[in-house]
């Protein structure tokens, strides 16, 4: 196999163009986010902070490439906070960014922590009031007395600025931590879930919401499951799915009931008894739940694979791609650094045919659906340089360790891709690698 | 290699002694040689020193009792090579063919309990405890990671029941008598003691007792109420009982030596001192570790991670000890969900850090700070560090 068949045809792009690195001296990036239009990408990170990058047109000089994306606007979302009841520090970390879809000249986005999610507005404003009456240029107060006509204030542009603010703050309903939201179709409602508990809200009421899945055990001694990811269907909007830490997955309807603890659909794989071992049900943990485009497939990752389900059928998935299979027989270890409980992200393309998800030692994987072709890459500053073309990478698993090949030994544990977006049109994907922000985008030929 | 293997050791604690040297001995190491000492000196009021320095200990966050007597310990845990077989494959235990009906002869199922697989068990079930323990101490309780560790300590606990080991670890565990509202901590330290007065000497290895009579695996997972007397970390209400205990077991592979007499007939595998320290045996002055009397099923075992009810110190050293230790812990909503503030890491980056930080904010005052200094200064003396 040459690498010359990997950048030809997989996955329909990325042979990518570096084309953005940015260093987060500070703090590790904890979500990533396109847009409707892929116009705008948010990042927030464990700091509490949103930065958000817009997609500069494409410049006339360069037609082959396309637009970079730039630094936007930043804000501070979340605030550390202290929960005096129970002497808990709530840590400020954006665990989650959705956008709304943009209705004017404004943008919307939820960003949530563990316990509170805010409706931020981000607006542009390139224009200025000019000649006030009552005012000076410099804002001082004019002394009524001395006015002696009258002008009409003169809208004059000016430096383009870029104001975020919070317009809600939907609080205090979550008394575990918040996994995930999810803007309904309706655009009215969104979810928002916990480790045991879903909420309902409008968003336009913040002072109550509604409960619809509950899986909060009378006795929580008896609790050996909790909620890991939930989200709304893409088209529907009575329906939601949610996740579970045994590796199952319901998909609820609203109409049914206003308690929606009894699934419609159930979705779950038997396991393969061979495979059996103390590890088992931690890595069937699902980690992310993602319904395709079309609203007709859903794709679920847990530790070492990735899922793709048909909506139709419950009993097992139709796709299944193994992204580390090597880790298998590292479990142990894994569990012993805990690394088995990382929770990685996964995403479809625009047009559904292609995923992917992120893995270890900074490499994330990209799978086409339709040739069943993967590929590895990595996103580091050292591997690959601007405008550069990514090349793959394998890990190899045999004694015999080929060149240009990792050793499973050598991989770097700490260097994780939990988080990856992909481009709602476009092949552009954004790869978040701890502290540091990848985009990658195909070559125009 | 597979990076970041967590450094369960103390962090080093740079402390001066009276010339103005800087004493870099781990704290753990001197809670050994501490306890050590303790035992062949017999004397009682260096003991409650001791007991006080582990107070402070968890106070400042230390999660110190099972982790300090790891140290050097690590390798034992995760046993390398051949023994990695159980857990690498994932098959089902080799053993498994072996071993007779659970209900056969406890000879057949300690022979399982003594087979790799049992170890590898044995030393996962302690892993999973300490972690357990070690997320209660977290500002953020990942819910989900307790419950899929939760999780696995029930599995484990549920094949050892069809083993057979857990019913012979019971039965032994309700023959010897063992009252449930006791300290880990200080039970081992009364032990120590104990067993050094009993052995006349400086402290031997304690068997395994039952071998012959039976495998006494840890029960500290099992006991449903476990009582609340927290030993050394007042953050974990569940814990410190479960993974001291859990570790004294898993170190060796083996269980804790909870039988009084010592019948060598038993394997012994430790090999070093400071494990006597942890092999500890049951009770002589009827301080019994939270054993129930009544032996518990598989199924009863796993009381989860909750300490039901406050139970009152019989000993009022005991309760001076733990006076501050406040109840409300024990509602598991709490233990699950509630942390106290720490800094926010993993679980092994707290224990990395925790020379480089200072105590949070609210777990010590500058007046246990400084009591904690002058006792690890007294520490020092006292071992002759």
């Amino acid at each position: 196999m040459t690498k010359k068949s990997h950048t030809v045809n997989v996955p329909d792009l990325v042979s990518g163009i570096h084309s953005v690195f940015c260093p987060f001296s500070a703090d590790i990036i904890s979500t990533v986010e396109f847009n409707y239009s892929g116009d705008l990408l948010a990042t927030g990170d464990k700091g509490g902070r949103v930065v958000i990058f817009q997609h500069e047109q494409e410049s006339k000089n360069r037609p082959q490439l396309r637009g970079e994306y730039n630094v936007y606007s930043t804000f501070q979302s979340h605030e550390p906070e202290f929960d005096y009841l129970k002497s808990l520090e709530i840590e400020e970390k954006i665990n989650k960014i959705r956008w709304l879809p943009q209705q004017n000249a404004a943008h919307f986005l939820l960003s949530t922590n563990d316990k509170t999610i805010k409706l931020w507005k981000i607006s542009e404003r390139d224009k200025r009031a000019e000649g006030y009456n009552l005012k000076d240029e410099d804002g001082r107060l004019r002394d009524p007395f001395r006015i002696t006509s009258l002008r009409v204030p003169v809208l004059m542009p000016m430096d383009l600025m870029v104001e975020a603010s919070p317009r809600r703050i939907f609080a205090n309903a979550h008394t575990y931590h918040i996994n995930s939201i999810s803007v309904n179709s309706d655009h009215e409602t969104y979810l928002s879930a916990d480790d045991l508990r879903i909420n309902l809200w409008h968003l336009e009421i913040t002072d109550r919401s509604f409960n619809i899945v509950d899986i909060k055990p009378a006795n929580m001694e008896e609790l050996t499951e909790v909620i890991t990811a939930a989200e709304c269907h893409p088209l529907q909007c009575n329906v939601f799915v949610y996740s579970s830490s045994k590796g199952t997955i319901r998909l609820c309807d609203m109409r049914a009931a206003a308690l929606c603890d009894r699934h419609s659909k159930f979705f779950e794989e038997p396991e393969d008894p061979s495979s059996r071992s103390f590890f088992s049900e931690i890595i069937s943990s699902i980690s992310d739940v993602k319904f395709s485009h079309s609203g007709r497939y859903m794709m679920t990752r847990d530790y070492l694979s990735v899922k793709v389900w048909d909506l139709n059928m419950e009993n097992r998935p139709v796709e299944t791609y193994q992204v580390h299979e090597y880790l298998r027989s590292k479990l142990c270890s894994l569990y012993e650094n805990d690394c088995i409980f990382d929770k990685f992200e996964c995403c479809w393309n625009g047009s559904d045919s292609a995923i992917m998800t992120g893995s270890y030692n900074n490499f994330f994987r990209m799978f086409d659906r339709n040739t069943r072709r993967d590929i590895t890459l990595e996103a580091s500053r050292e591997s690959s340089k601007p405008r550069a073309t990514l090349k793959p990478r394998k890990v190899s698993t045999g004694g015999k360790r080929k060149k240009d090949e990792i050793s499973v030994d050598s991989l770097d544990f700490n260097k994780k891709i939990l988080h990856t977006a992909w481009h709602p049109k476009d092949n552009v994907i954004a790869v978040a690698a701890t502290n540091n922000l990848y985009i990658f985008q195909d070559k125009i030929n | 290699m597979i990076s970041s293997e967590p450094d369960l050791r103390f962090p080093c604690r740079r402390s001066y002694d009276r010339d103005g040297n800087k004493i870099t001995q781990t704290r753990g190491v001197l809670l050994q040689t501490g306890l050590k000492w303790a035992e062949t000196v017999l004397n009682k009021s260096c003991l409650s020193l001791i007991q006080k320095y582990l107070k402070l200990c968890s106070r400042d966050r230390l999660h110190c009792y099972c982790l300090c007597l790891s140290t050097g310990k690590r390798d034992n845990m995760f046993p390398k090579g051949t023994k990695r077989k159980f857990s690498d494959s994932g098959e089902e235990p080799a053993v498994s063919g072996d071993e007779p009906a659970p209900a056969a002869a406890p000879s057949a199922a300690v022979r399982a309990l003594t087979s790799a697989y049992s170890l590898q068990r044995q030393s996962l079930l302690d892993m999973s405890l300490i972690k357990l323990q070690l997320c209660h101490m977290l500002v953020e309780p990942n819910l989900c990671r307790s419950v899929l560790i939760a999780n696995t300590v029930r599995q484990i606990q549920e094949e050892m029941t069809q083993d057979g080991t857990w019913q012979i670890m019971t039965q032994a565990l309700a023959a010897a008598q063992c009252p449930t509202d006791r300290l880990v901590a200080t039970e081992v330290l009364c032990r120590q003691t104990d067993a050094a007065a009993q052995a006349g000497q400086s402290p031997k290895p304690f068997s395994v007792v039952g071998l012959e009579e039976g495998y006494h695996a840890e029960e500290v997972v099992m006991e449903g109420d476990v009582e609340t007397e927290v030993t050394m970390s007042t953050l974990s209400p569940v814990s410190p009982q479960l993974s001291s205990a859990s570790y004294l077991a898993g170190t060796f592979g083996m269980g804790p030596c909870w039988e009084e007499d010592e019948d060598d007939d038993g394997e012994c595998e430790e090999d070093e001192e400071e494990d006597s320290e942890e092999c500890v045996s049951e009770g002589e002055e009827g301080d019994r570790d939270h054993l129930s009397a009544d032996s518990r099923t598989g199924e009863q075992v796993f009381g989860t991670f909750e300490i039901k009810h406050p139970a009152p110190p019989p000993d009022p050293a005991l309760e001076e000890l733990f006076s501050d230790v406040d109840p409300s812990y024990y509602d598991l909503d709490t233990v699950l969900t509630g942390m106290q503030s720490a800094p926010k890491m993993g679980p092994y980056d707290l224990l990395e850090s925790l020379s480089s930080h200072g105590p949070t904010a609210l777990s010590s005052s500058s007046s246990c700070r400084s009591d904690l200094n002058e006792l690890d200064h007294i520490m020092e003396i006292i071992v002759g560090s």
